[in-house]
């Protein structure tokens, strides 16, 4: 006599149909599509070691890309934080004309191919470009320099801060605000303490994707960034140039440690999240 | 009516008296110039100079790029690879989001995240974990060769990497709009006799079209347009392994630029056309899109 009822299930019965093959069918293309090459990569990559992963990253020239990518990554994530708070706020809470088209429009960068944005950063910022003209005149070089690529980085990175923030500013109680001016605040110190901290979960996720992306961001950059060995090579790049030169080892190496520092930042997007479903009870 | 009331006696009033929740006209005004045109250099610009650049030499230039046969060729390859990878990654959006909204089980959330995770690697990453799998030098390469089957520098390693970075598209914004749609109206028609292939057809599809329709624009934008992990894994052939953003990358490193711009323009034009339903799907369809914040 078998107690079925008693038995451990992996899923909870339900009378809809499907479950074995769809569950199947998507274990097994993950599987095949994501997992199993990413696991190769980390087997590849734990054949070298922690020694062989720091020589690789001790290299002069891996170390001065990885200190680009890293060091541009953070400016321009920051910059977008600034930028796209603003954006934010203005597009949720002004009434102007042309709010829905510049709305929409802070979509591109996701839109955009990336080597379509590279090759139009690098027309509009070179010496004899749009804006390189002028900025040549004031003596400050863009394009083929390290601000190149932050120029790069900042446009990737925008949408992930405005699009995260916005919809916590469409929620923001405007009893809030009230109860905060009645109580004699400035509308400086209400902007301050009453609307700014329960934005600030929002705004460090949008900073951390904003981040993440800079970090393993290459087609909009590379045409940029001139490619400077030492001065603007990032890391990326050092990847596809030591697959060109055969060079699998360091390619998985540079690999790996770009892929530990994204998932940090996944594990910190996620930490943020639950922090302030705990505080605020929204992401 | 109130409303019109409070306006008008309050223009009446001394400025201080303004609302409190508002911000002063200045503040106000500042804010928008600065969003404004922070957008206007950072997002139309880079938009703007695509479309001058490509009819710089006149519009029989720009014509002059599509007689090209690698023009034409890397056209042809774009709409093979999407051709391919769109309707792989819906397939397996419609699986995943079928098996993880409509049933409860351990470990969902892990499964979501793994979903997601293409999303988190850098492109260059993605071609390189396959050029690690098929390559030469890599895991199954010598088997592959061996079997007369190229995969890294042919088409195989670009549709393999394009489906890759197009992995969570389809998935991501079906899972949590099937999610909230629950289970009951599935019921109600398998309990009414339907099939389960009935029930799907017929009462899940017209559910989940307009996300679906979304997730499957994004996912071909993607596809038409990835650059590094297809560049990693193409081996940069002319005429056979070039798709467009990396033909773009050729006539660009070749100084022909109103060539490179006019490719340039078939891809700002496609992410224009996307751009342009995804607004109308979200504004005309809000409530059959699932409410999570839309990041990508």
């Amino acid at each position: 006599m078998v107690h079925r009822h008693k038995a451990w299930r992996f899923r909870v019965p339900s009378v809809i149909p499907g479950f074995g093959i769809t569950f199947g069918y998507t274990l097994f293309y993950l599987s095949l599509i994501v997992l199993f090459p990413l696991a190769t990569l980390l087997w590849r990559s734990s054949e070298l070691g922690f020694s062989g992963l720091y020589a690789v990253a001790s290299e002069p020239r891996v170390a001065a890309a990885l200190r680009t990518t890293f060091s541009l990554s953070l400016a321009a994530a920051f910059i977008d934080l600034i930028f796209g708070l603003i954006v934010a706020w203005v597009l949720t809470r002004y009434e102007f004309p042309g709010r829905r088209l510049f709305d929409a429009f802070v979509d591109l960068p996701f839109a955009l191919p990336t080597a379509v944005a590279g090759i139009s950063l690098a027309a509009l910022y070179a010496p004899n470009g749009w804006f390189g003209v002028y900025l040549a005149e004031i003596g400050v070089k863009i394009a083929f320099t390290r601000l190149g690529i932050l120029v790069a980085l900042i446009f990737i990175g925008l949408p992930f801060v405005v699009r995260t923030v916005q919809p916590i500013i469409a929620e923001l109680e405007i009893e809030l605000e009230e109860a905060s001016a009645t109580l004699g605040a400035w509308r400086l110190q209400t902007l301050l303490f009453v609307l700014l901290p329960p934005l600030v979960p929002a705004l460090l996720t949008g900073f951390a994707l904003a981040f993440a992306r800079a970090i393993g961001e290459y087609g909009s950059v590379i045409f940029i960034a001139g490619n400077i060995a030492y001065i603007s090579e990032i890391a990326p790049l050092l990847i596809v140039v030591k697959l060109e030169q055969y060079d699998f080892a360091g390619a998985t190496a540079i690999a790996s440690i770009m892929l530990a520092i994204s998932f940090v930042a996944l594990l910190v997007i996620n930490l943020i999240q639950a922090w302030s479903r705990k505080r605020f009870g929204h992401v | 009516m109130s409303d019109i009331l409070i306006a008008s006696t309050q223009k009446k009033q001394s400025p201080r008296l303004r609302g409190a929740t508002e911000d002063t006209a200045f503040a106000r005004a500042l804010l928008i110039l600065i969003a404004i045109l922070f957008l206007l250099l950072f997002l139309f610009a880079p938009l703007a100079v695509v479309f001058v650049e490509a009819s710089a030499k006149g519009f029989s230039a720009f014509l002059d790029t599509f007689h090209e046969a690698d023009a034409l060729a890397a056209i042809r390859l774009t709409l093979i690879v999407a051709a391919i990878s769109v309707p792989a990654n819906l397939i397996f959006g419609l699986s995943a989001a079928w098996a993880i909204a409509k049933f409860s089980f351990p470990g969902k959330s892990l499964l979501i995240t793994l979903i997601d995770l293409p999303f988190s690697v850098s492109p260059v990453v993605s071609g390189l974990v396959y050029v690690l799998v098929f390559g030469a030098q890599g895991l199954f390469g010598k088997w592959f060769s061996a079997h007369g089957t190229q995969i890294i520098f042919a088409v195989p390693g670009i549709v393999l990497a394009t489906i890759f970075v197009t992995f969570p598209f389809v998935a991501r914004e079906l899972i949590p709009l099937m999610q909230e749609q629950g289970t009951v109206e599935e019921e109600a028609a398998l309990t009414l006799g339907a099939s389960g292939l009935r029930t799907f057809w017929t009462v899940t599809i017209p559910n989940i079209k307009w996300g679906l329709l979304y997730g499957v624009l994004l996912c071909n934008a993607r596809a038409m347009g990835e650059f590094g992990a297809v560049s990693v894994v193409s081996g940069h052939i002319r005429g056979l392994t070039n798709t467009i953003p990396l033909q773009v990358e050729i006539l660009y490193n070749e100084y022909n630029s109103v060539a490179a711009f006019a490719m340039a323009v078939l891809l700002a034009s496609l992410a224009l056309v996307t751009l342009g339903l995804k607004t109308f799907l979200e504004w005309k369809y809000a409530d059959a899109l699932s409410g999570r914040s839309r990041r990508h």
